[in-house]
């Protein structure tokens, strides 16, 4: 086959490729059609790899194609082996660092954009000097999206794994650095376009790469969920600014398709927040604002088989899981108890706050690991004004997301935030390690109500408790 | 405040708006209660009852508020003063004649019977207590028109069969017959289109005759609205089931329209003489062909067909007391500090669903209630970050300004680009576009395979370090091989991860 015979089949093929993916995003959107959904974007990418492959190979030894061959047999075997062994408590952590791979892989190849064209000068012939310009620009987005993804994603592995603080970090005057960071990076890729120079380029990555370690750096925990969906809409954006660079229509495309679904998102969960979108992004949220009220008062505790007959009475049983569950990974012994309050003739079912755990569905991919069914299981809104009608809410290991500050104290850093109204329930049940604040860092005033009752402990030792006890 | 409890104006009814027990909690509203001599009458409660209970014997069309069963009559309205209010079952969608008379005379009116359908209404619900008592009654007519046992019994006469029970609808009225006919000790049977109440049917002792039709697998696990299969399949049920049963009870309502007709004349002619079928729509047009409201009809073929309306009035006390017991926990969302001061809070959503009339004017029907009110917290002061303006949302002409002044950036950007990013800017908009609509619908129980899978699909970023590889150097090809090893973990690990979340998802069994 001839060469151009070859690139018109590849453009063929990554159309093939572009709508397969769409066609992926949309079936994820329900149940029903999710694993189709996944096999649709298995075929394209598939389909875009061998175009790929294909293409490049023309040029290429046989040597080399071995070598390329190898390391994607390398880096495949350890994406596999990663998927296989995460618990499903990992998964944002793992997701957050598969986005660090994607800005990494993106800065690579805006950086072997510089050194294919711009650094070799006038003598360079592989873009024709009038679009020099724009490819210098090109090389100069390249790498800051890839850059900011990168770094950003680490911040939020070392965060959602526990090595490192959680808490936000606040440096005297953290918006004027954000910005700043801007300014210099579109004052470096003006000059990097007149003059590029190898100064130039260390430069525009450093300032991103700084610019991502601090933008995640001064957020909080609680607003981790919104991280990680936007760190993967920035990821798209990486890789869409690759496509730009070079002029590979498929990458724009997924790119742009990943980044505005993922930015998408993050700002419908900022919504089920009442957070600012921009404050979100622009890291920290209320970390100064007006104090909030004092919490003082004395809780009550309970043992598991009090709890369990309060369990045996009850006509009506809401379970509230937030992080806690995951960390403890009670989700198991919490689907049995499910099942065996089921059979007992108990409705059962679940209130998911929608940034409940560490990335947007968390909960729902835990409850879902230990078969509870989906039917069950329900949204906020779908559930809060049937709370003042159940009998027992069990909140097990969520904490902000279930704190009636949040509606009542207008100077809680969480005022606005909606929350489950779990106080409204006749019993409250709360699993805790101890009376240690929530990620938010903000006392709840719940632990504290008339019919709000402590278990102390670790969630899966209780929870296996009150099934003994039943 | 003095709350008048009148005589029923109505030949049938029977009941009465307060009895002895209900006095005492009107009385600890702080209100005083006027009873009409003889009202409590047909339901065995004596004016020395009431009485007794601290209530006085005199005229209630003097009262401020009248609690009643039926509108009363034209001349009795009359009698009472404009801005009185008036408590009863008005039937607002089926009598707007009605309702505009009483919004003429200047009454407030709240209508027992527009309890919204809300946990917090329950105990207001005038319509659940009365539907549980007619179900009731409505296998008592029957047991009483049926001549033979409803238990099976093996006596030294000889063996005597069970009679067979079917209820059509296991709604308050059907599960109450349901409960009835089964302690008497009939075999039950019971349908009713939401597949979820087979567990209360079986609860009360009956069996549950399941619709069963190929159903489409909805997304959200919930059945849908009968559809024609469903109804062909439902009607065939209702004939093989006549034939069979000694005892046919129908309760099918739907609100606002017209009875739907389960059993027809064909069906009624199959059944064995002798049988019995209580129409309790007979009202609303009857579940049964040939069934005539307050009325017995016996067929040619000798089954007796109860039409009777006034089957809770039947039960003249206890139907007193529930109602009574309603208008109680209605008068304490009135009387919010209990000392007798009548408050009107139309911003109550139950309030305002039951009040139909008020200062001349019809207030039916009400709004929707809303699925779930916004909190009216007041949002916290935002410290020193100025980026953190308040998200309002924005107005049309200012979202419309936006939109252009976007295009019209867009457009500058295309125009003065050269022609092959002018493709590519193309492209890369139409994606954004789709992506953004693509993922407008997603299920959030989704929100993490999808973000997976998103991310495996951003490790196409592949494409472009393979595409660099062996061109331009051993730097450039290295650099590229680290790339291609990175997003080969990226794309890999991503579906693997995906591929392991979705197989966890499982439906459960139908509830």
């Amino acid at each position: 086959m001839s060469a151009e015979a070859t690139e018109s089949m590849a453009t063929a093929a990554y159309i093939v490729a572009a709508l397969l993916t769409v066609m992926s995003l949309a079936g994820l959107s329900k149940h029903e059609t999710a694993r189709a959904g996944v096999a649709y974007g298995i075929a394209g990418m598939a389909v875009a790899l061998v175009a790929t492959v294909v293409l490049a190979a023309g040029s290429l030894t046989a040597g080399a194609v071995a070598l390329l061959a190898v390391a994607m047999v390398i880096g495949g075997g350890i994406g596999l082996w990663r998927a296989r062994v995460v618990e499903m408590t990992g998964m944002p952590e793992l997701i957050a660092l598969l986005h660090s791979f994607v800005g990494l892989a993106a800065v690579l190849v805006g950086w072997n954009g510089y050194l294919e064209v711009e650094s070799e000068g006038p003598a360079q012939t592989t873009v024709a000097p009038e679009l020099l310009g724009i490819h210098s620009v090109e090389v100069g987005v390249g790498v800051f999206i890839g850059a900011v993804t990168f770094t950003g994603s680490i911040v939020a592995y070392g965060k959602l794994s526990g090595r490192m603080k959680s808490r936000p970090l606040t440096l005297p005057g953290k918006n004027v650095l954000n910005l700043g960071a801007l300014v210099a990076f579109a004052a470096l890729t003006v000059g990097f376009t007149i003059t590029p120079s190898l100064g130039l380029m260390i430069a525009i990555t450093a300032v991103a790469l700084g610019l991502g370690w601090h933008l995640v750096a001064s957020i909080g925990g609680g607003d981790m969920p919104v991280v990680v969906s936007m760190l993967n809409s920035y990821s798209g954006w990486a890789a869409a600014a690759s496509g730009f660079l070079l002029d590979n229509t498929l990458l724009i495309v997924t790119g742009a398709l990943v980044g505005s679904s993922g930015a998408y998102l993050s700002y419908v969960m900022c919504q089920a927040m009442n957070r600012s979108f921009l404050s979100v992004i622009a890291g920290g949220f209320g970390v100064e604002s007006g104090t909030s009220a004092v919490v003082e008062g004395e809780h009550r505790e309970v043992t598991a088989d009090e709890v369990a007959e309060m369990l045996t009475d009850a006509s009506s049983v809401v379970i509230v899981p937030g992080y806690g569950m995951a960390v403890a990974q009670a989700q198991y012994p919490v689907a049995d108890l499910t099942r065996r309050l089921v059979d007992r003739g108990v409705d059962v079912r679940f209130g998911i706050h929608p940034v409940a755990g560490r990335l947007p569905g968390h909960m729902n991919v835990l409850l879902a690991e230990a078969k509870v069914p989906y039917d069950i299981v329900l949204e906020m809104d779908e559930i809060n004004d049937d709370l003042a009608s159940t009998s027992v809410v069990l909140v097990i290991g969520a904490n902000d997301t279930v704190n009636p500050a949040a509606m009542e104290d207008p100077n809680s850093p969480i005022a606005g935030m909606p929350v489950l109204r779990v106080w409204e329930a006749k019993d409250v049940v709360v699993f805790k390690r101890s009376m240690a604040v929530g990620y938010a860092g903000v006392q709840n005033p719940l632990f504290f109500r008339e019919n709000t009752s402590m278990i102390f402990g670790d969630a899966k030792v209780r929870v296996e408790d009150i099934l003994k006890a039943l | 405040m003095r709350i008048g409890v009148p005589r029923e104006a109505g030949e049938r009814e029977t009941r009465v708006a307060a009895t002895p027990a209900t006095v005492v909690g009107l009385t600890n509203l702080g209100a005083t209660v006027v009873v009409e001599p003889g009202a409590g009458e047909r339901a065995s409660f004596t004016d020395d009852a009431y009485a007794a209970a601290g209530a006085e014997i005199g005229d209630p069309w003097s009262a401020d508020v009248l609690l009643a069963l039926r509108t009363p009559e034209a001349a009795q309205l009359d009698r009472l003063a404009a801005g009185t209010t008036v408590i009863a079952m008005v039937g607002p969608a089926r009598h707007p004649d009605v309702l505009a008379d009483l919004a003429r005379r200047g009454l407030t009116v709240l209508a027992t019977d527009a309890v919204p359908r809300i946990s917090r209404a329950q105990s207001l619900d005038v319509l659940s207590s009365m539907a549980n008592i007619a179900g009731y009654r409505a296998v008592v007519e029957a047991a009483h028109r049926f001549g033979r046992f409803f238990t099976g019994q093996v006596t030294a006469a000889g063996k005597v069969p069970p009679a067979t029970v079917l209820v059509a609808g296991a709604g308050v009225a059907g599960l109450a017959a349901i409960g009835a006919a089964s302690s008497l000790g009939a075999v039950v049977r019971a349908t009713d289109p939401r597949p979820e109440v087979a567990e209360q049917v079986r609860s009360l002792g009956g069996e549950f005759l399941a619709v069963e039709v190929e159903q489409e697998a909805s997304a959200d696990g919930y059945a849908r609205a009968t559809s024609a299969a469903y109804d062909a399949r439902a009607a065939e049920i209702y004939s093989e089931q006549a034939a069979q049963v000694d005892v046919v009870v129908t309760t099918a309502l739907i609100p606002g329209r017209p009875a739907p007709r389960l059993l027809t004349a064909a069906d009624v002619a199959s059944m064995k003489p002798g049988s019995v079928v209580v129409d309790m729509a007979a009202g609303q047009g009857g579940n049964v062909e040939g069934s005539v409201a307050d009325e017995v009809v016996v067929t040619d073929n000798g089954v007796t067909i109860v039409g009777d309306t006034d089957l809770a009035a039947r039960l003249p006390a206890q139907a007193s007391q529930l109602y009574g017991t309603n208008l109680v926990n209605l008068l304490k969302l009135l009387v919010p500090g209990a000392d007798g001061e009548l408050v009107l809070d139309l911003d109550d959503v139950v309030i305002r669903s039951m009040t139909v009339a008020h200062h001349g004017e019809v207030l039916w029907p009400p709004p929707p209630i809303p699925v779930s009110a916004a909190p009216s917290v007041p949002v916290a002061p935002e410290a020193s970050t100025p980026v953190v303006a308040p998200k309002r949302p924005a107005s049309p002409a200012r979202r419309y300004a936006a939109i252009a002044v976007g295009l019209a950036l867009l457009f500058l950007a295309t125009a003065f680009a050269p022609a092959e990013l002018a493709t590519n800017l193309t492209v890369f908009v139409l994606a954004v576009v789709i992506g953004y609509y693509v993922i407008g619908k997603v299920h959030h129980a989704l929100h993490t395979p999808l973000m997976s899978v998103t991310n495996a699909i951003s490790g196409v970023v592949i494409v472009g370090a393979l595409l660099q590889f062996g061109q331009h150097g051993v730097v450039v090809s290295v650099l590229a091989g680290i790339a291609v090893l990175l997003a080969s973990i990226n794309i890999v690990g991503g579906f693997a991860v995906t591929r392991r979340m979705l197989a966890m998802f499982t439906k459960g069994p139908a509830q």
